[in-house]
């Protein structure tokens, strides 16, 4: 009972944080570069931030991480980073040669005042930005938000600083993928293909954190949203944003700059989510929706009638970030399930808003983000009325084994498991994954606790 | 990316050990890591975090904000045949506001919530970054709340910036410091031991600990691993210390000599000749009682007879092959090539994030001609020279590890995500069939190997 301490009266706390639902910026701004192709993610800070951001990557992908530090030191948070920075940027450069930097700056750097506009500007104006190179960068103090705003943070200054309009229309559509794992960029990408639509999808990791072996080892994957790409966005006709919180930042920023007209979807998990993007997708790119896709969407359907006893007011709690845990409810919801407890470390009030609208059906839920949103408050919840289910990261565990409650990994991170970076849980196929694992979850249980004259042999 | 050089400014770590010269090995380590180098390494906190963890029945509070909390939250397997506080994580979460105006009243807050619903021995307040920069005075809070709660509260000055992660070590060595000479050394016997630099991974101290005990010697406590307060309050009452781990604990046997006259060995756990030897070693200090050394000894004979044959199907397997070591600190680099000699394999590259000069030259010393030794290497070099020395297995940790296996060669953590003991003669024996499971693992069939080419 590696939780024994957990009380099950609900307290006030000020300000402590017990087991968190989050982390801190920096690491989703990581992640979101590493969907850039030919990119080298850069850290302004000290080095251990660095390290944790790649050892934390590393374990969620079992992949190779690149990203480089400035490798802060005393003299560098009296005097400013500005001399760390230009110095990483040439070594970088001259050593690593990658297309693309993207900075991300960290609690350090905010707080004695390194400004990276200024300093990456300086960069430029030294001439230390060979031709042909490019340096972006995002603020991602790691006093505000969690790691979803970072990561919102650096994919809004990918549009900022890369997008170009050229006057001239171009063909296409963007498609904002908010926090997904590479497998589900994968899967917008076939779902676009199938529908004839031609897309930009940006960032993009697969074939960058899902990279097969080769014998070598590939510093810039193959994988990424490639410059030109990038460059393009700023000329197509619509963006799509994925997630009104990871991904929305960028499609605003984007109509800004090049007034791109934009529309926020939650991200595509299960069928009510699925059905509104494959919808948009085809109504703004005026194509009808293939045979192909109908007869995935038709098979989703017709696993959860064939299985709809299964669901049926089994309770939920549910815990990670809000572009996953927004849909998600929404799908348990349509699967007749109840998600009773719903916790996310990230604040925001736009997801708050979003979630009441999905609750409505759910009037019964606990529900609560940001601060004093963490595992701890979630075990006292579930101790409060326990639980048929719990989806969450690998952190739920501890959780699912102190009271015995059947557990998905599903988010970030997910350290003890593997799967998630290569099936989808996006579109009607990742549906049908998700569904897949709810029944194998709940009815293994069934099958465990049966008394032996109740223990059926067809379910 | 193949026209990836050694990083400009890193020639001076870098060494290859050639013949026929006379080479003087002058790396420059103990620098902090190049702006924009994709260093492996990690900072101050880091370091102190993995010294203190361990302790299980104490608070772990990092002051600042979510992440350094959320990193390092139960990811190193420090066992704890009790109290389980270590592997929670409790952070003060700092915000904006807080950065502004100051972190110490929510500091105080949680402090107080947490021992009223933790009840633990003791509290370890960590400070981040952040902390150093706003200026918190964590020693006054810290005062303040051991005042009101009776329990040890320790300050841990690990802001991530100021040094490397050996500063960090410094840093629980000296929290560690304030606590010792504070418990009853009463009962402790004139025969006695404090185990430092052994963080119980995968349940290591354990098995250490038995060795000990069964030489007759009683071992007051083990820093940190499968720590107690209460066991580290009175470690000023053994008569010896035996430290494991270089660069993590030498600094507090140091203090402990200074202040307690207690006198200090280096050991190491790794390998059979290692084991023995750190058994004989201590058994030679207390020389006025024979029977120990002739429990050791017994000890020793009985183990190797056990272990001896099981190592020899694995050397048949693994004569010829070659290893790449890149790991943390450097005293665990000569334990790991004697022990990869006694299993018939040579090492082409070794490396260390925290070597110190000393350990350089040591290390130049034992290795072959040919091999190169890196201080504070990055993926880069070590893929290159992985490839070009033809290594068919890399030991190192977490961040190593997927590209061994993208290169498709093979891997042994030697770092914390070890998931069985590798200390000890069990160890010994554990750490070969790792390295056998691996390197003769048939998934490299179906794998190109070696840059593609094999």
């Amino acid at each position: 009972m590696l939780l024994r301490h957990t009380t099950k009266e609900v307290k006030e706390r000020e300000g402590l944080t017990i087991n968190p639902a989050k982390t801190c910026q920096p690491i989703g701004a990581m992640y979101a570069a590493l969907g850039i192709h030919g990119c080298l993610p850069h850290s302004h800070g000290s080095q251990g931030c660095c390290s944790y951001h790649r050892s934390t990557l590393t374990r969620h992908y079992k992949e190779p991480v690149m990203a480089a530090t400035s490798s802060f030191t005393e003299g560098a948070s009296v005097f400013g980073g500005q001399a760390n920075l230009l110095t990483a940027i040439e070594t970088i450069f001259s050593v690593y040669n990658p297309d693309i930097i993207a900075v991300h700056s960290t609690c350090l750097s905010e707080t004695i005042g390194d400004d990276l506009q200024q300093i990456t500007k300086k960069a430029k104006d030294d001439g230390k930005i060979p031709e042909g190179k490019h340096i972006i960068y995002a603020s991602t103090p790691s006093f505000v938000g969690s790691h979803v705003t970072g990561y919102a943070n650096m994919v809004a200054g990918i549009a900022d600083q890369f997008a170009v309009s050229t006057g001239e229309k171009k063909n296409q559509i963007n498609i904002i993928a908010g926090w997904m794992e590479p497998s589900d960029m994968r899967e917008i990408k076939r779902l676009s293909t199938e529908l004839g639509v031609k897309i930009v999808l940006f960032p993009d990791t697969s074939d960058v954190l899902d990279a097969p072996q080769t014998g070598k080892h590939e510093f810039y994957p193959k994988g990424g949203t490639t410059v030109e790409e990038l460059k393009s966005i700023g000329d197509s006709t619509h963006s799509l944003a994925l997630g009104c919180i990871s991904a929305e930042p960028a499609a605003i920023a984007l109509e800004k700059r090049c007034k791109v007209p934009f529309e926020t979807l939650d991200m595509p998990i299960g069928i009510s989510a699925t059905d509104r993007f494959i919808m948009a997708l085809s109504q703004a790119a005026g194509v009808t929706v293939p045979d192909e896709i109908t007869a995935d969407r038709g098979r989703l359907v017709d696993i959860i009638a064939d299985m709809e006893q299964y669901f049926f007011g089994k309770k939920v709690a549910l815990f990670g970030d809000p572009d996953q845990l927004i849909p998600l409810t929404e799908f348990l919801l349509d699967l007749n399930m109840k998600p009773v407890h719903i916790v996310s470390g990230t604040p925001g009030q736009r997801f708050e808003k979003r979630m009441k609208e999905i609750l409505v059906r759910a009037p019964y839920a606990n529900f609560k983000n940001g601060l004093g949103a963490d595992m701890f408050l979630l075990h006292q919840w579930i101790k409060n009325e326990p639980v048929d289910l719990l989806i969450g990261n690998t952190y739920g565990k501890y959780i699912a084994r102190d009271e015995d409650i059947p557990f998905i990994r599903y988010g970030f991170p997910i350290i003890d498991r593997i799967g998630h970076s290569y099936f989808p849980s996006v579109g009607y196929t990742g549906g049908m994954r998700l569904v897949e694992k709810i029944l194998g979850a709940l009815m293994d249980r069934q099958d465990r606790d049966a008394l032996e004259e109740k223990f059926e042999l067809v379910m | 990316m193949e026209q990836i050089g050694i990083l400009e400014g890193r020639e001076k770590q870098i060494f290859e050990k050639k013949s026929g010269q006379n080479q003087e090995i002058d790396l420059s380590c103990d620098t902090t890591s190049l702006s924009g180098s994709v260093s492996q390494r990690a900072c101050v906190f880091c370091g102190s975090r993995v010294v203190l963890y361990p302790v299980a029945d104490a608070i772990h509070l990092v002051h600042g904000p979510i992440g350094c909390a959320a990193y390092t939250w139960d990811i190193r397997g420090a066992v704890s045949s009790g109290p389980e506080l270590h592997r929670l994580s409790f952070s003060t979460d700092l915000k904006e506001l807080d950065v502004i105006y100051g972190g110490e009243k929510k500091l105080y807050h949680s402090l107080i919530e947490l021992i009223e619903q933790y009840k633990p021995k003791a509290a370890f307040i960590y400070s981040t970054c952040i902390v150093g920069l706003i200026g918190d005075d964590i020693d006054a809070v810290c005062r303040k709340v051991a005042e009101e709660t009776g329990i040890p509260v320790l300050p841990v000055h690990s802001e991530g910036f100021k040094g490397t992660k050996k500063d960090g070590y410094k840093a629980a060595c000296s929290s560690l410091m304030k606590l010792i000479g504070t418990g009853s050394t009463e009962t402790i016997s004139k025969y006695s031991i404090n185990i430092l630099g052994e963080f119980n991974l995968a349940g290591e101290a354990w098995i250490i600990r038995e060795y000990y005990e069964k030489m007759g010697i009683e071992v007051v406590s083990t820093l940190t691993g499968d720590g107690r307060i209460d066991a580290v309050r009175r470690a000023h009452g053994a008569s010896l210390n035996v430290v494991q781990c270089s660069g993590s604990m030498t600094s507090l046997a140091k203090d402990m000599e200074e202040k307690y006259g207690i006198p200090f060995i280096r050991v190491s756990y790794f390998g059979i000749e290692d084991m023995s030897k750190s058994l004989y070693d201590v058994a030679k200090y207390f020389s006025d009682r024979p029977d120990i050394m002739e429990k050791a000894k017994e000890i020793v004979s009985e183990e190797v007879k056990k272990l001896y044959p099981e190592l020899q199907k694995f050397r048949k397997a693994l004569t010829g092959k070659k290893a790449a070591i890149y790991v943390g600190g450097a005293f665990k680099t000569f334990s790991l090539i004697k022990a990869l000699r006694s299993i018939g394999m040579s090492v082409v590259l070794a490396g260390s994030q925290t070597g110190n000069t000393e350990d350089y030259a040591r290390l130049q010393e034992m290795c072959d001609e040919g091999t190169v030794i890196v201080d504070d290497s990055n993926p880069v070099e070590l893929s290159k020279f992985i490839l070009e020395k033809e290594a068919d297995l890399l030991i190192g940790g977490v961040k190593e590890r997927p590209i061994a296996f993208k290169l498709g060669v093979a891997f042994c953590d030697h770092n914390h995500e070890r998931k069985i003991p590798l200390a000890g003669f069990i160890g010994m024996y554990n750490f070969a069939l790792e390295v056998y499971q691996s390197v003769m693992s048939p998934v490299w069939q179906f794998a190109p190997r070696k840059g593609g080419n094999a």
